[in-house]
């Protein structure tokens, strides 16, 4: 009945097989099934997650509101967590009570400056590396990638005394130039092991024809680096956007705070209050999540490019 | 942005192979300059480099080095009274007498050797399984990838419901709905809460670290484990004599890689257990325990000695492994010819 064997082919069917499979499967339910379980636990009540955690959010017909509910309802006062039915949007009030709404706009501020400064600082300088040559180069590569070997977790004491004699502490420019500082070393090696690819000739014909060092940056050299342009800035999004060592040391006014830093004090906030803190850690992970589902082999080679290199 | 498939092409990851082009990337950099030393150079370019090195010299290397000179002064950090010079007093205390640093940089060297032997081998062991490019392989290594784009501070609430003791948390809640009451106390025993957040690092990291190997697998040319069973050598033994040495560049890659990530590791300790449980010090990790010294205790001088001697441990396990692991590559080497 069944079709041949290939010459390469393995019998699918061998306990070997059997077993690897299983290995994959198990793998991918413990990574898929905490995160569905997160997602989904935003909507369900409190008293729905503690009788059973992996129930998906679906109506209970035995629900039944406890009668102090209308109670409180009328004397114009909160209701109590046992009064919600599942599915609700309460957790997402609750995260929304915190302030996640602002801090959110502030991630968007921070983050995109960081990673186009960062960006632009890193293609130039590695510009310079290439086009420069010579021991000056050397030494020039040398000053930039030397910095990939310290932890920003080592530096964060001293950085936090400079900074603050800066006065750049609890201040978004602050956040932005430490992000730039602190990432620079990793995209000025990845950019210059690119550059270094592109084929001189090109740099050539254009000074034959008479483009500056400026010209030759923006017409030749960064068109040509867009994809290695892009692997970066993919990484330096990843980065910024969840970083919360810097923002944590930087920042102790609620106002400045950024999506992780908040999110972290969902933890005393919210404690026991699973849906509200979920709400929080799915507001924000969904644009990065959004863009994964879109962009995977981009993501994929830009982290990997940031991992491998950094 | 970029659509898939655009006009350049979705990247075929950049890194592959990583085998040739990272552990040449060094050498070949003195190489091509020495074939392009014809080719006009052009000082002015210099200047394209003053924006980065300005902000990376002043917001980074220099504090690298301040940190050295807070360390011989006793502070209580900005807005302190003024430090005073104490020599290498902090550095005896660090060394001698404090024995929740002693502790700190053990529970570190723990959770780096766990993670690294963990996150190394199951990213091996499911890399040998996704090399083919079909599409469930490739689904999957978008899935196991996943966990790489969340914060670690989500990262870090996901796992405390999955450890929650509590009924409601994941584990106990699915052992209660199978009829066992056992509610393991996973983060509140010391026992266990290192191995807790070893487990959650390796299941934030390891999908990202697959695909460096995916990549070194792939760069490995068929002929050759086609070639060894022609010859009759077995699933085990072409591993270990061919694809296991030739694997050799991605996996120091994974392992100096995974190290440095393990010493990062701030966010799950300060969400998660903050040192704990309790007075234990069992997940007390230099990054986070540095943090507590410096705007805790107030000891800016003390914290700044314990990030001076951090980097000192970070530089001789990095320098170990390289040792290590060209030792392992000319063992291989010896064993070829």
């Amino acid at each position: 009945m069944s079709a041949p064997q290939e010459v390469t082919g393995r019998n699918p069917f061998t306990g070997r097989e059997i077993g690897s499979k299983a290995m994959l499967w198990v793998f991918a339910l413990l990574i898929g099934l905490p995160c569905l379980v997160v997602a989904f636990s935003t909507v369900k009540s409190q008293g729905d997650i503690i009788s059973n955690p992996i129930k998906p959010p679906i109506p209970s017909a035995s629900f039944e509101k406890p009668e102090s509910c209308a109670a409180a309802v009328a004397l114009g006062s909160e209701q109590g967590p046992e009064c919600l039915a599942t599915p609700n949007v309460q957790g997402y009030r609750d995260a929304a009570a915190q302030r996640i709404g602002r801090s959110f706009r502030n991630s968007l501020i921070v983050v995109s400056v960081s990673v186009f400064v960062t960006l632009l600082f890193a293609a130039m300088a590695a510009f310079a590396v290439t086009r420069i040559g010579g021991w000056l180069a050397t030494t020039l590569f040398a000053f930039f990638t030397i910095g990939m070997a310290i932890p920003a977790q080592v530096n964060g004491v001293a950085q936090y005394a400079l900074f603050s004699k800066l006065n750049l502490t609890n201040s978004l420019q602050g956040l932005m130039v430490v992000n730039v500082a602190a990432t620079l070393p990793v995209s000025v090696f990845i950019l210059t092991g690119f550059m270094r690819t592109l084929p001189r000739e090109l740099f050539e014909a254009a000074v034959v024809d008479g483009a500056g060092n400026w010209k030759l940056f923006r017409k030749i050299v960064v068109p040509l680096s867009v994809p290695s342009l892009a692997a970066v800035g993919i990484f330096l999004l990843v980065m910024h956007w969840n970083d919360l060592w810097y923002p944590y040391l930087f920042i102790t006014d609620p106002a400045k705070y950024t999506l992780p830093r908040t999110l972290a004090e969902f933890k005393g906030e919210f404690s026991t209050n699973y849906p509200a803190l979920f709400a929080g850690v799915l507001i924000a992970s969904a644009p990065l999540v959004t863009a994964y589902v879109f962009l995977q082999r981009w993501f994929i080679a830009g982290l990997t490019s940031g991992a491998v290199k950094g | 942005m970029f659509k898939r498939g655009g006009p350049s092409g979705p990247p075929r990851l950049l890194i592959t192979p990583p085998t040739v082009k990272i552990c040449t990337s060094m050498t070949s950099v003195a190489t091509s300059r020495r074939r392009r030393r014809s080719v006009q150079r052009n000082r002015s370019a210099l200047l394209f480099a003053v924006p980065a090195a300005v902000v990376y010299g002043v917001g980074f290397m220099f504090p690298s080095v301040q940190a050295l000179y807070y360390s011989l002064f006793a502070w209580e950090g900005p807005g302190g009274e003024d430090p005073v010079y104490i020599g290498i007093e902090n550095y005896k205390t660090k060394l001698f007498d404090d024995t929740m640093f002693h502790a700190s940089v053990g529970a570190t060297l723990r959770f780096m050797i766990l993670v690294v032997i963990l996150q190394t081998l199951v990213a091996l062991v499911y890399s040998v399984k996704l090399v083919k490019d079909t599409k469930p392989t490739i689904f999957l290594r978008s899935l196991y990838f996943f966990p790489t784009i969340l914060s670690s501070t989500s990262v870090a609430f996901i796992w405390n419901f999955v450890y929650d003791p509590s009924g409601a948390g994941l584990v106990s809640g699915i052992l209660r709905s199978l009829g066992v009451d056992y509610r393991p106390a996973f983060l509140a025993s010391p026992s266990t809460a290192l191995w807790c957040l070893v487990f959650t690092q390796v299941w934030f990291h390891a999908g990202q670290m697959m695909v460096v190997f995916v990549a070194g697998l792939q760069g490995i040319p068929k002929d050759f484990t086609e070639a060894a069973s022609i010859d009759g050598a077995t699933r085990g033994q072409t591993f270990r004599k061919i694809t296991w040495p030739l694997l050799g560049p991605a996996t120091g890659i994974v392992v100096a890689y995974t190290t440095l990530q393990s010493f990062r590791a701030f966010d799950l300790v300060y969400v998660m257990t903050q040192g704990g449980p309790g007075d234990s010090n069992a997940t007390r990790l230099l990054s986070y325990h540095i943090v507590q010294t410096a705007f805790g205790s107030r000891y800016f001088g003390e914290a700044a000695a314990e990030s001076v001697l951090f980097m000192i441990l970070i530089a001789s396990v990095t320098f170990l492994q390289r040792r290590v692991l060209r030792l392992l590559k000319a063992d291989v080497k010896g064993a070829a010819a």
